[in-house]
């Protein structure tokens, strides 16, 4: 088949397709629309399957990798790849999708059509970031995918929707147009905005930026992504767009989006800049820290349950800017691990959370009480994906957060005694929460008519609940996928910080060698 | 001087062509009183004038007076294509607003024709009737609304503010003259580059010139002016003569005259100053087409981002020069986004051209689909969204900034962006997420005409084509020195 050599470009474009061909549809056929983009998302999610088996497992690197010139000056080309890291992540999303889709059948009532349009081309967006080696690539699908975004929030969404969406757009690009800077600068430093390229550049010692330099340009890629993240104090656009996002905009928001910022301290950051992550590291960590603690005592006080989850989400990705910076293999697998199960467990939680907005049209703790008498099976599924979101053993969040916790430990035990302490709190405001909208008396009369979830919604659910199961006690089925691109990119880090002691190079020598380098590489295409 | 030669002529036949348009269509007018055959007319001598310069070969002309190169040739399809565009977009204005079509196309032409001048010019005093051409025709074009007072406002404005520019540009080439004993560019360029009575010359003439690409300090008149002026000859303003103008600013200081931290420092702080005026400016704007005035201040600013690396880069004598590329293809990505954009606000003022604040822009998205997205297209642009030419655009001019190590300047630009996005996305904000909530949007609104769907249709593939491809055209702005060629 043909397609198997461009899986990749597939799976990018395939949603946009999608999308023109939704475009075709009569705007009156509200549930041919639906199927129609459920359908495309389903395709989507199988395609995406099929990377499993392209990725290999053990060795590090690319797989399915492509490769087209597409501008000769600057040099930019279209090259795409997958690893054990991309590979959950672009599952992930286009796991979530075709649960957006199902997710809005009752929520999103006007403009439709434009709605899944919106869904589908943030898809290509997404997808496009995590597969992209080529830096200008990358960062255009990174730009590409907060138009789509910004609509989700900003026509779709709830009361202060156009603030949230207006706020979220500034603080992103806030970050990206200092990423372009550095991008355009790492470009005439190396000749090539090809990722594996400038790695190896990177690796080898063939470039050697000055100190100073260098932590410049990791600081207009780490402020891009610590905005994304979000990373305390850079947090304050999420809980806005959070809560004015439709159900599926926070599902993706919360499941995907905040992912594409570690996934680009994993890719880029480190491996890139080595020694200066190696310096901001503390600081970094200590931001990591605050986030975990502050997100999770904000999140003890909401009295707004989508906030409280959005809160959670800053405390949850604490975790795992911690367990990158911490450089050790464990801590770093338990990162990317926990960037999966939050992706899975926050966005069922936002599920719920839009599940009973679709009732009763409120977010307040306090309108609702003893939800567990009219509706038990949300209550129980509630139950169960608030206890994988804080933790418990044989969930998702456990792995992630032990492992993190652990890798931490090895080397900064002060670290992740801190950290530890966001456990704890997670513990605290999920159950605090449970308990005022689960248990007791039904103290609205409202709640009393309260439909229990609907064979759609339980599917989604059930759906939603196996994955978190199967995370939590087959989590060697992901580990091992990742665990060798985990370590290479920690090898790629010390190897140079090695080498930079043992042999000084001398200005001259790099630019030459640099040069050399890429002449090199483009003759061997 | 030699007589004029049929190689003389062949040089400037572009010029030529859109001036015979020009004098046949105020012939025309007593005898032809439909529009659209007058439109027509126009339309073919716009493109008539570009289509010339396919049979024109390179080389001098006029004894050295004008220079026809890749450098011209590319500024020459540009304006023709603005021309063309503009009489395109105008037919229905003119239409709407009862005014006279005959004088107005001959004004643009004329308007282009001076532009042409500027881009081809080799020497002072030919660009500075170059200048006055497009100037004087602009004037006029400006207070073609005769019954509306920012109309003539604009007018009188443009031409007290413009005549004063222009007598600094003239003193400066009086005081070059006294420098170097030439007017003519190259002669300019060899001569010792630290003479204090040539860098005054210099200095003044780049105030003039200041003046008409509206950099700041000097760009005061603009809001006013592209604000009260009909909206298709705003269109033109922003477009073409600013690409005119900068295509002499290249010639003039891309030569060894700007090598030198004096001119260097001129640019940075004009171009910073530019275009924080600009960008600042638009926040707080409540009219549209004030709000695209004043980004066109700005956008002259990201332009001289990459005259600030020009002059560096020279500096340096550092092997290949993107910045001029970068330029180009900067002014090019602009002037079709601007034009793109300011047709369709000029469809959507409705008669008088009333309809210009943000709320009537509401809901724009569900009353009119192609308008609103064609539009945001262009504002994407603006901003320098992926996909869009104006993408490209601004990552050339950091490319160019950066390899001449202009990294806060760069970095300011970078701020600037920023505050760009917000009022460029606030304006796609209210066309999507609000709702219309004035009365029933008076005649006139009801959507593009053909005219003007025709014309930013064609600006919004350009935009994308740039935006996906832009090798084809920057292929040919970087291989080629678009400098003062020695002869």
């Amino acid at each position: 088949m043909a397609l198997t050599g461009h899986i990749l470009t597939f799976l990018i474009f395939f949603p946009a397709l999608g999308a023109l061909a939704l475009l075709v549809l009569r705007k009156e056929d509200e549930r041919g629309i639906r199927l129609g983009a459920f359908a495309i998302s389903v395709v989507e999610f199988l395609a995406s399957l099929l990377l499993v088996g392209k990725v290999a497992i053990g060795t590090p690197g690319y797989s399915s990798e492509e490769f087209s010139r597409w501008i000769a000056s600057p040099a930019i080309n279209y090259h795409l790849g997958v690893d054990g890291i991309s590979l959950f992540l672009v599952i992930l999303t286009t796991f979530l999708t075709p649960i957006c889709v199902l997710a809005s059948w009752h929520g999103v009532h006007h403009r439709i059509k434009e709605f899944h349009v919106a869904l589908l081309l943030l898809e290509v967006g997404i997808v496009g970031v995590f597969l992209s080696l080529d830096l200008f690539l990358f960062f255009l699908f990174w730009e590409v995918m907060l138009i789509p975004m910004a609509f989700l929030i900003g026509i779709w969404g709830h009361d202060r929707r156009i603030y949230a969406a207006v706020k979220f757009v500034l603080y992103t690009m806030a970050g990206s147009i200092l990423m372009l800077v550095g991008i355009v600068w790492l470009y005439n430093a190396t000749g090539t905005f090809d990722l594996p390229t400038i790695q190896k550049m990177v690796q080898t010692g063939a470039l050697l930026l000055p100190a100073r330099t260098e932590m410049i340009l990791f600081l207009a890629f780490f402020f891009a992504f610590a905005i994304k993240v979000p990373l305390f104090p850079l947090h304050t656009w999420l809980p806005d767009a959070h809560v004015e996002a439709p159900t599926a905009g926070s599902i993706i928001l919360a499941g995907v989006l905040l992912k594409m910022g570690t996934y680009g301290m994993i890719r880029f950051c480190l491996p890139l800049f080595p020694d200066a992550s190696h310096r901001a590291a503390p600081w970094v960590a200590v931001l990591a820290i605050i986030g975990i603690i502050y997100g999770a005592l904000v999140a003890l006080v909401q009295p707004n349950l989508k906030k409280l989850v959005a809160y959670s989400s800053v405390s949850h990705l604490g975790f795992v800017v911690l367990g990158i910076f911490a450089f050790t293999n464990i801590s770093l697998q338990g990162a990317v691990y926990q960037m999966l199960a939050h992706g899975i467990s926050t966005g069922a939680l936002f599920l719920l959370v839009g599940m009973l907005y679709d009732r009763r049209h409120t977010f307040e703790i306090s309108e609702y009480g003893g939800l567990s008498t009219p509706m038990p099976q949300y209550a129980a599924f509630f139950l169960f994906v608030a206890l994988s979101s804080m933790g418990l053993p044989m969930l998702n969040g456990f792995v992630g957060e032990y492992l993190i916790l652990l890798g931490t430990y090895q080397v900064h035990w002060k670290w992740a005694a801190w950290a530890a302490l966001g456990v704890i709190l997670s513990a605290c405001y999920l159950l605090w929460a449970y308990q005022r909208v689960f248990y007791g008396e039904v103290t609205h009369e409202k709640n009393r008519e309260l439909q229990d979830v609907s064979p759609r919604e339980k599917w989604m659910l059930i759906v939603l609940a196996f994955v978190t199961l199967w995370m939590g006690i087959g989590s060697t089925d992901f580990t091992r996928r990742f665990a060798a691109p985990c370590e290479a990119v920690l090898q790629q880090m010390n190897r140079n910080v090695m080498r930079e002691v043992a042999v000084p190079t001398l200005p001259e020598q790099k630019a030459g060698r640099a040069a050399e380098n890429s002449t090199e590489r483009v003759a061997s295409r | 001087m030699s007589p004029v030669s049929l190689v003389d002529i062949h040089r400037v036949l572009p010029e030529l062509s859109w001036c015979v348009f020009g004098v046949v269509l105020m012939l025309l007018q007593p005898f032809l009183k439909n529009r659209q055959g007058l439109t027509f007319v126009a339309l073919i001598g716009a493109a008539l004038g570009t289509l010339t310069t396919s049979v024109a070969a390179y080389g001098s002309g006029f004894g050295g007076l004008v220079q026809f190169d890749t450098f011209s040739l590319f500024f020459h399809w540009l304006l023709g294509l603005i021309a063309f565009l503009v009489i395109l977009a105008s037919d229905s204005y003119l239409e709407r607003e009862g005014l006279d079509p005959a004088e107005f196309y001959a004004l643009v032409l004329f308007a282009t024709a001076g532009m042409g001048v500027l881009a081809s010019a080799q020497e002072l005093l030919t660009a500075f009737i170059g200048l006055e051409m497009s100037s004087i025709s602009s004037y006029v074009l400006a207070g073609y609304r005769r019954d509306s007072i920012k109309s003539s406002e604009s007018a009188m404005k443009y031409f007290l503010l413009g005549s004063f520019a222009t007598a600094f540009f003239l003193y400066g080439i009086a005081i070059v003259y006294g420098a170097t004993g030439s007017t003519y560019l190259n002669k300019i360029a060899d001569a010792e580059p630290s003479g204090n009575l040539l860098r005054l010359g210099l200095t003044l003439i780049l105030i003039g010139l200041g003046f008409k690409v509206a950099a700041a300090p000097f760009q005061i008149w603009t809001p006013d002016v592209y604000e009260g002026a009909p909206t298709p000859v705003t269109a033109l303003f922003s477009a073409g003569p600013k690409a005119a103008t900068f295509a002499l600013l290249l010639r003039i200081f891309g030569t060894s005259q700007a090598a030198t931290d004096y001119w260097f420092w001129a640019f940075w702080i004009l171009a910073v100053l530019t275009m924080f005026a600009g960008n600042l400016g638009a926040l707080v704007q409540g009219n549209v087409k004030r709000m695209l005035a004043y980004s066109s201040i700005a956008h002259a600013g990201y332009t001289l981002v990459a005259f600030a690396a020009v002059t560096t880069l020279k500096r340096n004598s550092d092997g290949p020069v993107p910045a001029y590329g970068a330029a180009l293809f900067y002014l090019a990505s602009y002037a079709l986004v601007s034009v793109g954009a300011f047709t369709i606000v000029s469809e959507l003022g409705g008669k008088g051209e009333r309809h210009l604040t943000q709320e009537d822009f509401a809901g724009l998205g569900t009353r009119q689909p192609f308008a609103a997205a064609a539009l945001s297209l262009f504002l994407f642009s603006m901003l320098g969204l992926p996909i869009t030419a104006g993408f490209f655009g601004k990552l050339y001019i950091f490319n160019a900034a950066i390899k001449s190590n202009l990294l806060w300047l760069a970095v300011l630009m970078a701020i600037n962006s920023v505050i760009g996005a917000y009022y460029y996305l606030r304006l796609v904000v209210v066309m999507y997420m609000y709702d219309y909530k004035g009365p029933a949007p008076a005649e006139g609104t009801e959507g593009l005409s053909p005219t003007a769907a025709m014309v930013v249709t064609v600006a919004a593939l350009i935009t994308v084509y740039l935006g996906l491809l832009p090798n084809h055209v920057l292929g040919l702005l970087i291989s080629q020195n678009p400098m003062v060629t020695s002869r």
